[in-house]
């Protein structure tokens, strides 16, 4: 067994009194599709900018493709590969700038970003928009092509942070092809969302509740383990005010 | 380094797509210039003046022949009596009046002392005293001529403005235009370009990359620091061609000074970007913060001498200052560093800690 992709050990956080994540502990193999689900407010986010090196925890350690993330020197940001849950690629630039753009950012040759734009936009039919500004396509297809602009440089790890946020059934199943495509590939996938039939399509899962890690299996396991047909049972036996743990 | 220029690149496309930003910031000079030049002018001309005298002679006649000869003035009324002047004033048909006591010829033969009385209107102080100055030095010189050599010595001041002797405005504002834009174009600017990216999340996408905080930085103010210049090349030909603004000193030493002052400008923008959560904020804290205090406590609009001690002590702490006499002492007076190296090296100073801050700041990529 290799070393984990991401390796994390009472990974704690407080804003003042408050414990926005609780000494959760958890590993993802590499190659693997994480899924990291729970209520708004659960701790997720806080969690995974941790992960990305955008906020320090307050103790615990974790490591990111064998770097550790907690210190700005350790942490290998070219191996990490980051989509916000916010659409972040520039708007008022065209598809090709901002893949040039993020790929001159990562130290990528012009010979290199030629060739992994056509094959990436060939990958979600978005060539003929190449020169269009990104304001003028559509959520769906942003949505795709900032997937694809956060795998440009072929991180080890790509953490995505609710990326189907206000998309279409349809595009949605796309962008699980691709999350499944990236993980084929040997790109570890840690994943948020709020729906969970998404969650199904992850090797495994973990749901927060207030901080700390309350379920963690592959979907089949968490379910037995809850005695729930769905996960969304799971969730609302979870989530629900008043629920036991 | 590719790094670098990519985002130089980006920059400079988020600017050029922009049309009406990119339009206001050119034209913004232009019409600044052409503002101050036409409507704010302080300059004393044709000024309607009413003269009261109760009983006209040959020697009145010749002061009012002075006052229009002057070129300064226009009379517009000979009173009998000072009634109805204080309508005059408030029509506006009347900024100065002269009021002289009856009988002045015969009053100037005998050798008596004239009281005349100087009334003008002070709405506009600053310009109201120079007319005063200026009514006062036609009348001395009228009295001179009339007395001739009768009488004990007479005093008569020889009253010179140096480096702007017609005392056009335009001398004066053009050096602080230039701060006023600078500051727009660098401050606000970078400020507003930088928390735009925090608003819509592109900043956390650069922060989590390998892009060092310092290269976001220099790659964005670099497209403002062309831009600055532009702008100060834009206002130094309006002022030239339109108003004749002289350039006494060295072009380079004025260009190195101005880049010095938007290197000033974009460190301030910065250090507001890092406090300001959203583009709101900073544009109030830049127009707040920086413009009122450039256009206030710089000298351009109110002379420093004028401010009270407190808001004069203030005035240290404002870059625009130093910048102010700096470019007016190179365009007005043809100073060169010799003199004005102090001024410089405060500049420089304010321009290293405000770096030096703002750099600190942004270094933390770790919350």
């Amino acid at each position: 067994m290799s070393a984990p992709a991401i390796d994390v050990r009472a990974l704690t956080r407080r804003f003042g009194s408050f414990t926005a994540v609780n000494a959760i502990t958890f590993q993802v193999e590499p190659g693997e599709v994480f899924g990291f689900l729970g209520a708004n407010g659960a701790g997720k986010t806080t969690a995974m900018r941790m992960l990305i090196g955008l906020l320090t925890p307050t103790s615990g350690s974790a490591t990111v493709a064998g770097h550790e993330v907690t210190t700005e020197a350790e942490l290998d940001r070219w191996r990490i590969g980051y989509m916000s849950q916010r659409f972040s690629l520039y708007e008022d630039l065209t598809v090709q700038e901002n893949i040039t753009l993020f790929g001159g950012i990562y130290g990528l040759s012009n010979k290199q970003i030629a060739e992994r734009s056509s094959e990436l936009l060939g990958q979600i039919g978005l060539e003929r928009t190449r020169r269009e500004l990104v304001r003028a396509i559509p959520l769906g297809w942003k949505q795709q092509l900032a997937f694809l602009v956060a795998l440009l440089h072929r991180p080890a790890v790509v953490f995505l942070d609710e990326p189907t946020g206000g998309v279409d059934p349809i595009t949605r199943r796309r962008f699980w092809e691709l999350i499944y495509q990236a993980a084929q590939a040997g790109t570890t996938v840690l994943v948020t969302t709020h729906y969970l039939d998404e969650a199904e399509y992850c090797h495994r899962v973990s749901i927060m509740v207030d901080g700390a890690i309350a379920a963690l299996g592959t979907p089949a396991e968490v379910k037995r383990d809850f005695g729930a047909a769905t996960l969304d049972d799971v969730f609302f036996a979870l989530t629900r005010p008043g629920a036991v743990r | 380094m590719s790094a670098y220029l990519g985002f130089v690149r980006k920059e400079a496309l988020h600017l050029l797509r922009d049309r009406q930003t990119l339009a206001i910031l050119l034209l913004l000079p232009l019409v600044q210039v052409l503002l101050f030049g036409f409507a704010v002018r302080t300059d004393v001309e044709e000024v309607r003046l009413v003269v009261v005298d109760p009983t006209p002679d040959v020697a009145t006649r010749l002061l009012r022949e002075r006052f229009t000869a002057s070129g300064r003035f226009q009379v517009v009324e000979v009173a009998p009596d000072t009634r109805g002047l204080e309508l005059r004033f408030r029509e506006g048909s009347a900024r100065q009046v002269l009021v002289l006591p009856p009988n002045v010829e015969n009053g100037l033969g005998r050798g008596d002392s004239l009281t005349i009385q100087l009334i003008s209107d002070g709405t506009d102080p600053n310009s109201s005293g120079i007319v005063q100055g200026y009514a006062a030095a036609v009348i001395q010189r009228w009295h001179r001529d009339a007395v001739g050599g009768r009488g004990g010595i007479s005093i008569v001041p020889a009253v010179r403005m140096r480096y702007n002797p017609t005392l056009e405005s335009a001398h004066l504002f053009v050096p602080g235009l230039m701060a006023f834009v600078l500051t727009i174009v660098s401050a606000l600017m970078t400020a507003i370009s930088i928390t735009r990216e925090k608003e819509t999340g592109t900043m956390e996408m650069l922060l989590v990359s390998p892009i060092r905080p310092a290269a976001i930085v220099t790659g964005k103010v670099t497209p403002y620091v062309i831009l600055g210049f532009l702008n100060v090349l834009l206002l130094l030909a309006a002022a030239r061609i339109v108003f004749g603004v002289p350039l006494r000193g060295s072009v380079l030493l004025l260009l190195t000074e101005c880049g010095l002052y938007i290197v000033t400008a974009l460190a301030l923008g910065i250090v507001i970007s890092t406090h300001a959560p959203n583009q709101r904020t900073a544009m109030l804290a830049a127009l707040a913060g920086l413009l009122m205090p450039t256009l206030m406590l710089s000298g351009f609009i109110f002379p420093l001498d004028s401010l009270p001690a407190p808001l004069r002590a203030l005035s240290h702490i404002v870059p625009a200052r130093w910048f102010l006499s700096v470019v007016r002492g190179i365009m007005v007076k043809g100073a060169g560093l010799a003199t004005l190296w102090q001024e410089t090296l405060v500049l420089l100073g304010m321009t290293a800690f405000f770096l030096t801050v703002g750099a600190r700041r942004l270094a933390i990529r770790l919350e």
